[in-house]
């Protein structure tokens, strides 16, 4: 694993408290710097770190031993349980429009994994509830972005829409709800091009797409590689559309994502998704006691605790 | 951003004192340096600080972007930051790799239009069979660019279109091939093998190739860039770094800790989506960059 186990980390830095009835004003700071180290070392965003130490330091100090755990494991527990609070306990489902079609909006970053992220969820609609999606290929930007979808689509036995390159992508979308309408599918993603979150033509663009689609969840996707500018890429996206929600993508790789508890903490939506991989397959439900011992970069720990 | 937060600190600088360093920690942290790297960087700075006897906050700020680029360039010192080019007359290769989306085909695209203006002769190997649409981008590129693209069928294994591409320019003689891989996450054994795989066939053929091996980082990347430096450093000898995305607001600090630890030079910068969008990377420039807003 590329990061040192903060549970190592908090272990050192209180190995002589072990066995006693409380943490000393002392040990908790020592305590802090620790878990503050790991989730920067996590990625998680500066800001976000500081108001999270707070907050736990509140409850820790008030915390006492509980039998069976060291004071290093009943901070380890204090914070994990506070990280999957801060992301928000529970899996939130998609939204669901009460008459067909339920339009699905992405956002992001260049090179996030929208486009991917279409054809999984897509394809995931399509396998569990027989759904009959449409993808609107609204990037006219990206070389080869429409031909991308169309393969997916077509692997995917997927219908796409797609006006070439030379069409505005709001007159695309209207388009592609048109024909929607006309087969009667019951879901529609609208795959989007990758744009900077400072580039105001192209968010303008996004916001227009979003006027005229009415969205049922606007999803940004976020690569969970990302670093301190996570918070401000949700930022901008949040300023100008009304996210309802996150995909973290590329989650198998070693990273500890802690961009996860950033983009929460900014925009205050759930992630209701996360990509593991570049096959149809590879898109999960998210989870925040997961992804909360990901950040932390512990996992048998947890069980440990869960067994005290 | 990291800019406003360094502002900040600036605005509330009095005099050089512990909390003032701790500010400057925070500072760079939030430009992903990473926090080892934070603390080394402040460390030293808080030494130049001393000696610059700098008082004012100007007379600080001027010591700690000379101090930052002094840090960044001392741990390159006997590195090359040129491109590598093979001796006279034979053809050059040049292997890219990378995780998913950091912008390779795009790199090459640009680097395509770039040498083929200069004069050069360029052939690109579309050696990404894997990913939707990946082979169209790059012939996009390449017609942009007016330079011809090896491209192989769909999901046909990339080591034979390396081998058709490299015996072609071989052959063919031209000057430079570039060829695009996959991306692939560092942590993905199978694919890191595939990659060491394409490097073989490359040496098969041309024996002092390939040139240079371009590890592209998004600049908005974390501390798992440390990571992918590492990994694909070990299994293709990674020669160099291109950092793209540089349009953004993230700053890519993180190729500090790099450069640092790996001392891998970056030699290209991507800020944009044009062919045009690419320079060669500076130093000076680069950390700059970091305070751009203040300086102006
Ligand atoms: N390993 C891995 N790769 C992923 C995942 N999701 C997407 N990718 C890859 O990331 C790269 C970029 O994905 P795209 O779907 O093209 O991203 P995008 O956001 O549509 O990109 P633009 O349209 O250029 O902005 C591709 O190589 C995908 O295969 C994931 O969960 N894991
Ligand atoms: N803003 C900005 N976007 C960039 C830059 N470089 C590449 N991109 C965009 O990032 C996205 C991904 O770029 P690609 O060149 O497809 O990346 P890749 O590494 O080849 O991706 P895979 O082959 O899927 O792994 C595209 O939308 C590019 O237009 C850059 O310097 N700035
Ligand atoms: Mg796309
Ligand atoms: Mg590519």
């Amino acid at each position: 694993m590329a990061f040192e186990n903060l549970t190592e980390r908090l272990s050192k830095a209180m190995k002589n408290l072990t066995g006693r009835g409380r943490v000393s004003e002392e040990d908790l700071r020592a305590t802090m710097r620790e878990i503050r180290l790991a989730l920067l070392e996590a990625d998680v965003n500066y800001d976000t770190v500081k108001k999270f130490v707070a907050n736990v330091r509140e409850k820790a100090s008030g915390a006492d031993i509980m039998s069976g755990l060291d004071s290093a494991q009943q901070v380890v527990k204090i914070v994990n349980d506070e990280l999957t609070a801060t992301m928000g306990d529970e899996a939130v489902p998609l939204n669901k429009s009460p008459k067909i079609p339920t339009i699905i909006m992405m956002a992001g970053l260049q090179g996030a994994g929208k486009t991917t992220t279409v054809a999984k969820l897509a394809y995931k609609l399509k396998n569990e509830e027989k759904a009959r999606p449409l993808l609107i290929a609204a990037d006219i930007y990206r070389p080869a972005a429409i031909d991308q979808l169309e393969i997916l689509g077509r692997d995917l036995e997927i219908p796409v829409f797609s006006m070439g390159t030379d069409v505005n992508p709001r007159d695309i979308v209207r388009a592609g709800l048109a024909k929607a309408a006309e087969n009667k599918n019951d879901y529609v993603f609208i795959d989007t091009a990758g744009r900077l979150q400072i580039d105001e033509e192209l968010m303008q663009e996004l916001k227009d797409i979003a006027e005229i689609a009415q969205p049922d969840e606007i999803l940004l996707t976020v690569d969970a590689m990302t670093g301190q500018n996570a918070a401000e890429t949700a930022k901008g996206f949040s300023a100008s559309l009304d996210l309802t929600g996150v995909v973290l993508t590329k989650l198998d790789g070693d990273t500890r994502g802690g961009a996860a508890l950033s983009i929460r903490d900014v925009t205050g939506k759930p992630i209701k998704f996360v990509g593991q991989g570049e096959k149809p397959t590879d898109l999960d439900v998210f989870y925040p006691d997961r992804m909360a011992s990901r950040i932390l970069g512990m996992g048998d720990v947890l069980t440990l605790i869960e067994k005290a | 951003g990291f800019a406003e937060r360094f502002n900040r600190f600036l605005a509330n600088f009095r005099t050089v004192d512990e909390d003032f360093f701790e500010d400057l920690e925070e500072t760079l942290v939030g430009a992903d340096v990473g926090f080892d790297m934070a603390i080394k960087i402040s460390d030293e700075l808080r030494e130049e600080v001393k000696l610059a006897n700098a008082k004012r906050k100007e007379d600080v700020r001027d010591v700690i972007i000379k101090k930052m680029v002094d840090l960044y360039e001392a741990d390159g010192v006997n590195e090359d930051t040129q491109m590598h080019f093979a001796p006279n007359g034979s053809t050059t290769v040049i292997l890219f790799v990378g995780v998913n989306g950091v912008g390779k085909t795009t790199t090459i695209g640009k680097l395509a239009s770039k040498y083929q203006q200069a004069g050069k002769s360029v052939l690109l190997a579309a050696a990404d069979t894997f990913r939707a649409g990946a082979t169209k981008q790059l012939q996009e590129w390449g017609e942009r660019a007016n330079v011809p693209v090896v491209a192989g069928k769909e999901k046909a294994d990339p080591a034979s279109v390396v081998f058709e591409a490299v015996a072609k320019a071989r052959d063919e003689h031209y000057d430079i091939l570039f060829v695009d891989t996959a991306g692939r996450l560092q942590n993905n054994v199978n694919l890191m093998q595939e990659l060491e795989k394409m490097k073989r066939i490359i040496q098969r053929e041309i024996p002092d190739a390939p040139h240079e091996v371009l590890l592209v980082l998004d600049a908005t990347t974390g501390q798992n860039a440390l990571q992918q430096a590492k990994l694909f450093k070990d299994s293709s000898d990674v020669t160099g770094i291109v950092l793209t995305k540089m349009d953004g607001t993230a700053k890519g600090g993180i190729v500090f800790a790099i450069r640092n630890e790996m001392h891998l030079p970056v030699k290209w910068i991507g800020f944009g989506e044009k062919a045009s969008d690419l320079r060669e990377f500076k130093p000076d420039e680069f950390v700059y960059g970091l305070f751009k807003e203040l300086v102006s």
